[in-house]
C-alpha cells in the first residue's frame, strides 16, 4: 500500500514540475546575477526582504518585514529600516572594476546604506569612495536588529517556550512519566548527557557543564533547522554568520581556560617526559593549540552551514541562469535531495560542536592518570 | 589575482583531499563492521566524528577559495 502511494506521489511531483514548461516565457528584464543573489541571501541585512514583484504599472514592489535600525552616533537613534530602504534615493555608482552598483541615501536622516553597511552622509548627502571602492564616510555604531539578530531572538524564544513546556511536565513528584513535548526532548537530553558529557568529561564532573553543552546543542540545531525553512521567519543564515559561531567558540574557549586545573596547564607548559629542547618547541605549539581548537570549531560550523546554503541557492539559481522554467525539472529534485542532506548536516554539526566542546572541557578538567 | 578561476581550482583540490580521506574512513569502517558486527554502532559513531572533522578541514580550504575568488 505504501508502494502505490509513493509511486502516485512521485508521479504527481514529476507532472507538477513539467507544468511550468507550458507557462509563458520570461519577459525582458536584466540578466539575473545569480552570484549576487546568492551572496545577498547568505549575508546579513537590515530589513527582512521576502519578495519583490513588478506590478501592473511596471513599478517594482517589495514585500519585506521592516526591522528597527539602532545607531549610536552621538546619541541613540532608532528608526525603522523602511525609512532607509524605501524612503531614500537610490544613487548609482560605478565600481573601480567597471560594474554598476548602487546605494541608498536618505539625506533627511543623514545616513546612507551601501552593501548593508550604514554610513553617515557627507554635507552633499552622498557617500565618498576611494580608489578601491571602499567608502570613506564615517560609520556610526550599528546596534540594529538585523535579520540575523531577529532570528537569534526568535529561535531563543522558540527554544525557551519549547523547553519550558517540557520542564513543566516533570513537576509531578516523579510519580508518572512526562507528557507532551518532554517525551521528545528527554531522549535528546539523555543522549547529550550520556554519549557526549559523561563519555568525554567523566562521571564525576560532567554535571557542572551540562547547561552549556545542552544549550549549545539545542541552539545550534534549532538555528540550523530554521535556516533551511525557505520562508519568513526561517531562512536567515544565522549559524553561517561568522560572528555567531565566533561567540560560541569563544564561550567554549573561555570555559576550557577557566576550568583548567593544574594538570591541564602542566600539559601545556611542562609536558611530562619531554626533554628541554623539545619543550621549547612544544610550548608555543600547545599555546597556539589553545586558540586553534576553538577556531576550528568556529570555522567548521560556519563553513558547513554556509556551503549548504550556497549549494541549495545555486541549484535553485540554475533555473535563472538558463532563463527557462523547464530547468525546474532538474533543479527542484536536486535541491530537494540536498535539503534532506542538509537536515542531516544540521544535526551532525550541532552534535560535533557539542562533542568537541565536551572533549576540550574534559581535557581541561582531567585528573592525573 | 593570478589566473582567473584559480580559486575554484584550489577549492576543488581541497575537496578532492576530503573525498579521499572520508572515502578511506568509510571503507575501513565498513571492513571493521563486517569483521565484528557487535561493535557496529561504536564504529559508526567514530566514523561520523572523523568524517565531520575531515570535512571541517576541507571546508577551511573551500572558504579560502571563496574569499579569494
Amino acid at each position: 500500500m505504501l508502494n502505490t502511494t509513493l509511486k502516485a506521489l512521485v508521479w504527481m511531483v514529476v507532472l507538477l514540475l513539467s507544468a511550468p514548461v507550458f507557462s509563458s516565457s520570461s519577459e525582458e528584464g536584466e540578466k539575473v546575477d545569480v552570484t549576487e543573489m546568492i551572496m545577498h541571501h547568505i549575508k546579513d541585512a537590515h530589513e527582512w526582504h521576502i519578495l519583490s514583484y513588478t506590478d501592473g504599472n511596471d513599478v517594482k514592489q517589495h514585500v519585506s518585514v521592516p526591522l528597527p535600525i539602532i545607531l549610536i552616533d552621538g546619541g541613540l537613534k532608532v528608526f525603522s529600516s523602511k525609512r532607509l530602504y524605501h524612503e531614500g534615493e537610490t544613487i548609482e555608482i560605478i565600481t573601480p572594476e567597471g560594474k554598476k552598483d548602487h546605494y541608498i541615501a536618505n539625506s533627511e536622516l543623514g545616513y546612507g546604506i551601501y552593501h548593508e553597511n550604514i554610513y553617515k552622509l557627507n554635507s552633499a548627502g552622498l557617500i565618498d569612495f576611494d580608489a578601491e571602492g571602499h567608502s570613506l564616510n564615517a560609520k556610526p555604531y550599528d546596534f540594529s536588529v538585523t535579520k540575523h539578530v531577529f532570528t537569534l531572538f526568535f529561535s531563543s524564544l522558540l527554544l525557551f517556550v519549547l523547553l519550558k513546556a517540557a520542564v513543566k511536565s516533570y513537576k509531578n513528584d516523579g510519580l508518572h512519566p512526562p507528557r507532551g513535548i518532554a517525551r521528545f526532548v528527554e531522549p535528546i537530553v539523555v543522549f547529550v548527557r550520556d554519549d557526549i558529557a559523561k563519555a568525554n568529561i567523566g562521571e564525576a564532573k560532567y554535571k557542572k557543564f551540562m547547561p552549556f553543552l545542552l544549550t549549545a546543542f539545542f541552539f545550534i540545531w534549532i538555528n540550523n533547522m530554521l535556516g533551511l525553512v525557505p520562508i519568513f521567519p526561517g531562512g536567515a543564515n544565522l549559524t553561517g554568520d561568522i560572528s555567531f559561531t565566533l561567540t560560541l567558540a569563544l564561550m567554549t574557549m573561555l570555559i576550557t581556560v577557566f576550568s583548567g586545573n593544574k594538570n591541564y596547564w602542566k600539559h601545556i607548559f611542562a609536558t611530562p617526559g619531554v626533554p628541554i629542547p623539545l619543550l621549547l618547541i612544544m610550548i608555543p605549539v600547545e599555546v597556539v593549540g589553545v586558540f586553534a581548537k576553538p577556531f576550528a570549531l568556529m570555522v567548521r560550523l560556519f563553513a558547513n552551514i554556509t556551503a549548504g546554503h550556497i549549494i541549495i541557492l545555486s541549484l535553485t539559481g540554475i533555473i535563472f541562469t538558463f532563463g527557462s522554467a523547464a530547468w525546474a525539472g532538474l533543479s527542484i529534485p536536486m535541491s530537494l535531495f540536498l535539503l534532506i542532506l542538509k537536515l542531516l548536516v544540521a544535526f551532525l554539526q550541532a552534535f560535533i560542536f557539542t562533542m568537541l566542546s565536551a572533549l576540550f572541557i574534559g581535557g581541561a578538567v582531567a585528573e592525573e592518570h | 589575482m593570478g589566473i582567473t578561476g584559480i580559486a575554484a581550482i584550489g577549492a576543488g583540490i581541497a575537496v578532492l583531499g576530503a573525498g579521499l580521506g572520508i572515502g578511506r574512513i568509510g571503507s575501513s569502517a565498513m571492513d571493521a563492521m563486517a569483521r565484528q558486527p557487535e561493535a557496529a554502532s561504536k564504529i559508526q559513531t567514530g566514523m561520523i566524528i572523523s568524517a565531520a572533522l575531515i570535512e571541517g578541514v576541507a571546508l577551511f580550504g573551500v572558504v579560502v577559495g571563496l574569499l579569494q575568488g
